[in-house]
């Protein structure tokens, strides 16, 4: 006699406290885009006799940095169920203050702190609007987006802010030297900030408390988390990581220009997206970010590289996005 | 129906009530959700609060569980009058609730979502969490009430209706609550999963547990309840002991059959 048809109930086994490594390994959002990267990167350095070189390797880690940090800040927005369009502009705006407070002679500690502050309070106004007056996070970033862009070109009058003390160049041009390379300093402040990002969004209260505002704002607020604060939080912290990158931007760039990072905010979202940080929120973490960000490099580099119309790049950049999103949902269906 | 509230209400009287609600009103604008509710629960008592759409039943809960802030009424807990002003502040009265969205993260593990809101951290600073006793108390806690699911780190998402319930009614259990309010928890679910949960109502009773339940299945509360609380139109149109009354007359009271 055949044995009687189980339920769901009774199919499952006992409780265990983890899955096995590789079901694990599987399940995770990161490895499809990490075997992406890799491949690229293989392809790159069979294909190309100039990619695999140190040089280029750190070329590109320089140029990715910023867009990678002001990520990490996106990264926490999107996870806490927001967006935060106005990144793009509060790097430039992070720039432009701090290079305006150098050129009136204040110290390079100080200019940068001023600068850092800014981005602070732009982030912490998005909050006011999201959580306060209920703004969507698409509306009221988007006027902020605006408004910050206005300011990097009145307060600059359009030109650019340039002569720029050495001291303050040193931050965006250094290379440490680590063994037989030369290590460009802004890919280990990106590199500091991608751990930090990570142990908060994942060993922290506060970070668990950004993803379940994220996955469910209404059963998050029932079990007593205080939403609005997460709010104020994650968008501050945007906007910390914005003005960060920024000023490595500008100190990188040896200029601080109004029309600098404009579009940035979609390289910066596109990196969050790529690394498998969903758009409903609740999901992902700064790693994938980091993935992400360097996909998007490594792209661009690559075309330049093989000799893409540079022209065309931007199109390319969409089609990677559009399917690098497709084979995560994909995997996602799979499970 | 004042005559209603005339009926022999006795076994449970005799005690003083845990929670008392007097005068109750509650309004959304112009809309009367509640008009005049008194309602108490005594200890080690099951009640189901039974009626329509609309008859008042979640917001009573909710008024109960600190969502909402009574309009009109007072509130008190073992004699003593309580004001309850926010979900924290009636889970440190003692109340747990079980909502009937769930209330779960599905884009969390089981973990997360079991310690939602307060989770246990390291050292004094509370800022980092401790993962290990989360997990610990879970497995401990799940296996206890001969709960399974599959795996510990599997997002919410991927578990059934019946997984989801039990989680959501097993994590309020290590928290000593003496009123536990149940919205709807059998609701969506499939015989053998309803079962279950409704022992894990009476497990509640067993350990010294007073329940509330909200359920539209008469079967479901004639298993369990001690004492029916029927509301319509946002107000309480009945009261009776299981032992001395029918499904019959408590679905008459719910849809005002008398009245016709």
């Amino acid at each position: 006699m055949l044995p009687p048809p189980k339920t769901e109930f009774d199919a499952e086994t006992t409780i265990s406290p983890q899955l096995g490594i590789f079901t694990r390994l599987l399940n995770n959002q990161l490895t499809t885009i990490v075997i992406i990267l890799f491949l690229m990167i293989f392809l790159l350095g069979s294909f190309t006799r100039t990619f695999l070189t140190a040089n280029n390797i750190f070329n590109v880690l320089r140029a990715f940095s910023w867009i990678a940090i002001a990520s990490f800040g996106q990264s926490m927005v999107i996870i806490g169920g927001g967006i935060d369009l106005s990144s793009g502009s509060t790097m430039a705006f992070a720039g432009i203050m701090t290079a305006m407070m150098l050129s009136y002679g204040f110290g390079v500690l100080v200019s940068i702190l001023i600068g850092l502050g800014f981005g602070v309070f732009i982030g912490f106004i998005n909050g006011i609007l999201v959580s306060r007056a209920k703004l969507p996070p698409f509306i009221a970033t988007l006027g902020m987006l605006s408004i910050l862009r206005g300011f990097c070109y009145g307060l600059t009058s359009g030109w650019p802010i340039r002569d720029l003390p050495r001291g303050f160049l040193f931050l965006g041009q250094t290379d440490l030297a680590f063994y037989i390379w030369k290590v460009p300093l802004p890919a280990l402040i990106m590199v500091f900030f991608v751990i930090i990002s990570y142990i908060y969004l994942s060993k922290t209260k506060g970070g668990y408390h950004i993803y379940a505002v994220g996955g469910n704002e209404y059963a998050a607020s029932l079990a007593g988390i205080d939403a609005k604060r997460v709010k104020y939080v994650i968008y501050s912290l945007s906007g910390l990581f914005a003005a960060v990158g920024g000023i490595l931007m500008t100190s990188r760039l040896g200029v601080a220009a109004p029309t600098a990072a404009q579009g940035y905010e979609l390289d910066i979202i596109a990196a969050a997206v790529i690394g498998g940080i969903s758009l409903n929120g609740g999901e992902g973490n700064v790693w994938g970010a980091l993935v992400g960000a360097a996909i998007m490099q490594i792209l661009r580099n690559a075309l330049v590289l093989v000799g893409f119309p540079a022209y065309w790049q931007s199109s390319a950049i969409g089609a990677v996005i559009i399917s690098a999103v497709m084979i995560d949902q994909y995997r996602k269906r799979r499970i | 129906m004042n005559e209603e509230k005339q009926k022999d209400l006795t076994p449970i009287q005799n005690t003083q009530p845990i929670l008392e609600l007097k005068g109750i009103c509650k309004y959304f604008g112009g809309i009367h959700a509640l008009e005049n509710v008194d309602f108490a629960v005594f200890p080690k008592e099951i009640v189901a609060i039974v009626g329509d759409n609309g008859a008042g039943k979640s917001t009573l809960i909710k008024i109960i569980a600190g969502v909402h802030a009574p309009t009109v009424g007072e509130i008190y807990m073992q004699g003593k009058p309580v004001e309850i002003v926010s979900p924290i502040q009636a889970r440190e009265l003692g109340i747990e609730t079980v909502y009937q969205e769930l209330a779960l993260i599905e884009t969390r593990d089981v973990p997360a979502n079991f310690f939602l809101g307060r989770e246990p951290t390291l050292g004094k600073m509370g800022i980092f969490i401790d993962r290990k006793r989360m997990v610990e108390e879970t497995v401990n806690t799940l296996n206890s009430l001969g709960i399974k699911l599959p795996s510990l780190s599997t997002m919410v998402r991927y578990l059934s209706g019946g997984q989801r319930q039990s989680l959501a009614i097993g994590r309020i259990m290590p928290w000593g609550g003496k009123i536990i309010i149940m919205d709807e928890p059998t609701a969506a679910l499939g015989v053998k999963e309803s079962r279950k949960v409704l022992d894990l109502v009476l497990k509640l009773k067993e350990q010294g547990c007073s329940v509330i339940v909200i359920s539209h299945n008469m079967r479901h509360v004639f298993n369990v309840a001690d004492r029916i609380v029927v509301l319509r139109g946002g107000i309480k149109v009945g009261e009776r002991i299981k032992k001395q009354t029918t499904p019959d007359e408590i679905v008459k009271l719910i849809v005002g059959a008398e009245m016709l």
